[in-house]
């Protein structure tokens, strides 16, 4: 009951800014130059005037803007996302058939960064200031200044192009035809060099908030007094300093669940991989109101929600948090 | 590896010494095609829609054009040959213009091709939606259908049957009349899952991924296709499908989809073959529009010091390379039928003579060295004219004319150019297709209504200029024709509203296991009905 509470006071707090949000973004994107029927225009190269006309009223772009914004936000009440114009389906549509792509994406490198970043911390504050730490520390400090879109090529390069290992870009290889377990098999082989790419930055952070972390707890009083008791290293380690240190990675990973869905049009358009990402900066440069304003409704719910999971996870964590209400 | 076999470089010198005349016929010739494989490409932008009855575009040929078929196509030497149309006839008046159509063929879905599905792409289509083509067929009146495969086009006025069968290789296209007829058919999903009588059927559209499609058994060709199935892979970063070409994942890149320096380099590699080959059909020049609403552009002692300040050949040769030459005017030299040759006031490299003219037209050299400041706006598309932009700036400060380069998208671009008009200069790219009178002469036409772009939205008007295009609009003498269009030609760069200084042709990347290629002057546009696989 509680937890539920929890749930409805942060959904009707999420509200407000989700409105704002959307809003915000109609109004930015009047002004921008250009219509959809412009970038359309661009497309076709040309077309005369009464072509663009029809297209405008066919695009509904013929109303004044408070009429559209009001008409949007009718749909957004009645959970109706529009059409889009690039696409020619429903919203909802083109938005579902991107999520599977950059939820696989953003789950498998936020779990790679999460899992590695906490190993390699852990060990690097073990070891501080010894030679595996500043191995670990100097890694970290080039995966995080290394742009991503640089890394994504000279994998491909030297993977795909060299190598012949892995398949340069994709989401699965089409020609083929595969169905059931190869098919899974084959987006896998598709997604390594993606999510290794998009995870290095990430790892990168994790690592090195993770051995700040380990390094403070380790000089705390309780731990002290663990070592008193007789146990070994590890076990402290591992019982007693980890748990508490993890408390600010789960942080992370929350405030990063947001940054990585953005962060992946670069990782998207050089593994050509079919996510939102590249959906939405192809319609900001198709000016395609409706699908933008859907991927940022869409985005702004998965944000939400792993929020409240990172919530829900630090209660679990440090019972503290959930007893102070 | 791909090389003529041992025994195949015999037959070619055994050959050689016994008929000198065909020694220049190429290896591949030789081979026999072989069935089966499947083609990759890249396909570089999405589209909205695939048909090319309704959107005249490069990006809708290259998926399109396999699947629809056009009355006619051009041949290996670029003359019009037969497709769905087997032969045509002009009246004595050029106003009457009839279409024998090939019989035997039927639509994806079964239904047989007649004479009415023409008439129906013709009056709902081509007439009404097509870019480039309502300009086109403005004065189309009738299509009659006197039986089932006989098509009598009716004009209004004088149609010259050379520009309909130039134009019609690209905006010829036929849909058929019993999926669109009483639909909305800008909305129809045939749009994205197009039906026509090409050599492969539409498979598959997943946006953001892949288009397939797969050979047509029943082809009016017979035993053709030689390819089972051709995919569309959607890349869009330049340089990532760079790196699918080499590692086999793409067979073929398109329309100079590539990054130049890439191109350079596959071009180096003994496994691909960057060429022009097959893009002859698809010229284009770089622009500079001056806008005349500017008191110091409208002065053409300054457009014409302006030309002179730019140096084209030191440009071509440091930046695009081998693939382009200097421009002489807005009909590019591959139009041998309307080229009207270098013949016509040329604007070389002078800085002495910019600065003569500048001072002139009365604008000395102020406070710096500086005359005046100009906004340059580039279009977006295109590597080539971003390196130009900057060429531009820095040529100009050297006779004193500052620029700000103006950056847009795509959509930013049109409208702040085209529609508003809010700009000194712009540059990009004139695409000719095949005749003067498709998309060449409206960037020079005067009374375009406002925010069509690549028309003349400049501010400039000349009736001399404006008769020469209308009369050689509807001149049905093609050697007329041709004169009426030097004399165009002639007075636009003396007065150079426009200045079209570069010629450029795309660029297409192969993968040499591809057999056929390139070999009409529209390839990537064309059907591929004879292209092969080598395993």
């Amino acid at each position: 009951m509680r937890l539920l509470g929890l749930a409805a006071r942060r959904l009707a707090a999420s509200l407000p800014a989700l409105l704002l949000i959307l809003i915000g973004l109609f109004l930015l994107l009047q002004l921008a130059p250009g219509d959809t029927v412009d970038a359309l225009m661009a497309q076709m190269g040309g077309g005369d005037e009464r072509i663009a006309t029809e297209l405008r009223v066919f695009y509904g772009l013929d109303l004044s803007v408070p009429a559209r914004l009001g008409q949007y936000l009718l749909r957004l009440v009645q959970l109706d996302l529009g059409y889009s114009a690039i696409y020619g389906k429903p919203v909802a549509t083109v938005i579902l058939e991107r999520l599977p792509a950059t939820l696989l994406l953003m789950t498998a490198s936020l779990s790679f960064a999460f899992a590695f970043g906490a190993v390699l911390g852990v060990v690097a504050a073990r070891r501080v200031n010894r030679w595996p730490d500043t191995l670990i520390s100097t890694l970290g400090l080039i995966f995080y200044a290394t742009p991503s879109f640089w890394f994504g090529l000279m994998a491909i390069v030297v993977f795909s192009v060299h190598l012949q290992w892995l398949p340069a870009g994709g989401f699965g290889d089409v020609a083929l035809g595969l169905t059931g377990f190869a098919a899974v098999l084959d987006i896998a082989k598709h997604l390594v060099l993606p999510t290794l790419t998009l995870a290095l930055i990430y790892l990168a952070i994790s690592l090195r908030i993770m051995r700040a972390a380990m390094l403070e707890v380790l000089t705390l009083d309780f731990v002290r007094t663990a070592r008193a008791k007789g146990l070994t290293e590890t076990r402290v380690v591992a019982r007693h300093v980890l748990r508490n240190a993890l408390l600010p990675m789960i942080t992370l990973i929350g405030l990063q669940v947001g940054t990585m869905l953005g962060g992946s049009v670069v990782v998207e358009s050089v593994f050509t991989l079919p996510g939102l990402g590249r959906l939405a900066y192809e319609s900001v440069v198709q000016r395609d109101l409706n699908t933008l304003l859907g991927i940022a409704f869409v985005s702004a719910l998965l944000v939400i929600a792993a929020n409240f999971i990172v919530d829900m996870l630090y209660a679990r964590l440090d019972p503290r948090i959930s007893s102070g209400g | 590896m791909n090389g003529p076999t041992r025994r195949e470089a015999l037959l070619l010198a055994a050959s050689a010494i016994a008929a000198p005349g065909f020694t220049a016929m190429p290896a591949f010739a030789q081979e026999t095609p072989k069935r089966g494989g499947v083609m990759t490409v890249h396909f570089a932008t999405e589209q909205r829609i695939l048909n090319p009855s309704l959107q005249a575009s490069t990006g809708v040929y290259i998926v399109g054009g396999k699947i629809q078929e056009p009355l006619v196509d051009l041949d290996s030497a670029g003359n019009p040959s037969p497709v769905l149309a087997e032969s045509w006839e002009s009246s004595a008046d050029g106003k009457t213009i009839t279409f024998r159509l090939r019989q035997g063929v039927t639509w994806h879905d079964g239904k047989p091709f007649t004479s009415a599905d023409v008439q129906f792409t013709a009056m709902e289509m081509w007439k009404k939606i097509l870019n480039y083509s309502t300009a086109l067929q403005q004065f189309l009146t009738a299509v009659d259908t006197p039986d089932a495969h006989t098509a009598v086009f009716r004009y209004e006025r004088p149609m010259p049957l050379g520009l309909l069968l130039r134009a019609l290789p690209d905006l010829g296209y036929v849909s058929p009349k019993h999926i669109y007829e009483g639909t909305d058919i800008r909305a129809n999903p045939a749009n994205t899952a197009p039906i026509g009588t090409g050599p492969f059927k539409f498979v598959q559209y997943e946006r953001g991924q892949f288009i397939i499609a797969e050979r047509n058994p029943t082809y009016w060709r017979p035993n053709l296709p030689y390819l089972d199935r051709i995919v569309w892979r959607v890349v869009t970063d330049r340089s990532a499908a760079a790196a699918q070409m080499e590692a086999g994942q793409i067979l073929f890149s398109p329309y100079s989809s590539l990054t130049i320096a890439d191109s350079q380099r596959l071009g180096r590699d003994p496994r691909f073959e960057v060429t022009t080959r097959g893009n002859e059909g698809n010229a284009r020049t770089n622009t500079l529009e001056f806008n005349f609403r500017r008191t110091e552009l409208a002065d053409v002692r300054v457009r014409r010091a302006i030309a002179h300040a730019i140096n084209i050949p030191f440009f071509i040769e440091n930046f695009l390379g081998d693939f382009a030459k200097p421009g002489t005017g807005p009909i590019p030299s591959v139009s041998t039928d309307y080229y009207p040759g270098a013949d016509v006031p040329q604007y070389g490299f002078d800085k002495a003579a910019a600065n003569r003219l500048l001072d002139e037209a009365g604008f000395r050299r102020g406070a710096g060295g500086l005359r005046f400041t100009l906004r340059l706006t580039p279009a977006p598309w295109g590597e080539d004219i971003a390196l130009f932009s900057t060429y531009i700036q820095q040529s100009l400060s050297e006779v004193g004319i500052r620029i700000e380069i103006v950056r847009l998208d795509a959509a930013g671009f049109l409208r702040t150019v085209y529609r508003e008009h809010d700009f000194d200069l712009a540059t990009g790219w004139h695409q000719y297709r095949s005749d003067p009178a498709v998309s060449t002469t409206v960037w020079y036409r005067s009374g375009s209504p406002v925010g069509a772009p690549w028309t003349n939205q400049f501010g400039w008007q000349n009736d001399a200029a404006d008769k020469l295009m209308d009369d050689a609009a509807t001149e049905v003498d093609p050697v007329k024709r041709r004169a009426l269009y030097a004399d165009f030609v002639r007075l636009v760069q003396t007065e150079l509203p426009v200045w079209m200084p570069i010629e450029q042709l795309f660029l297409s990347t192969f993968n040499k296991k591809l057999k056929n290629t390139g070999n009409n002057p529209r390839w990537a546009s064309s059907s591929w009905h004879d292209t092969w696989l080598d395993s």
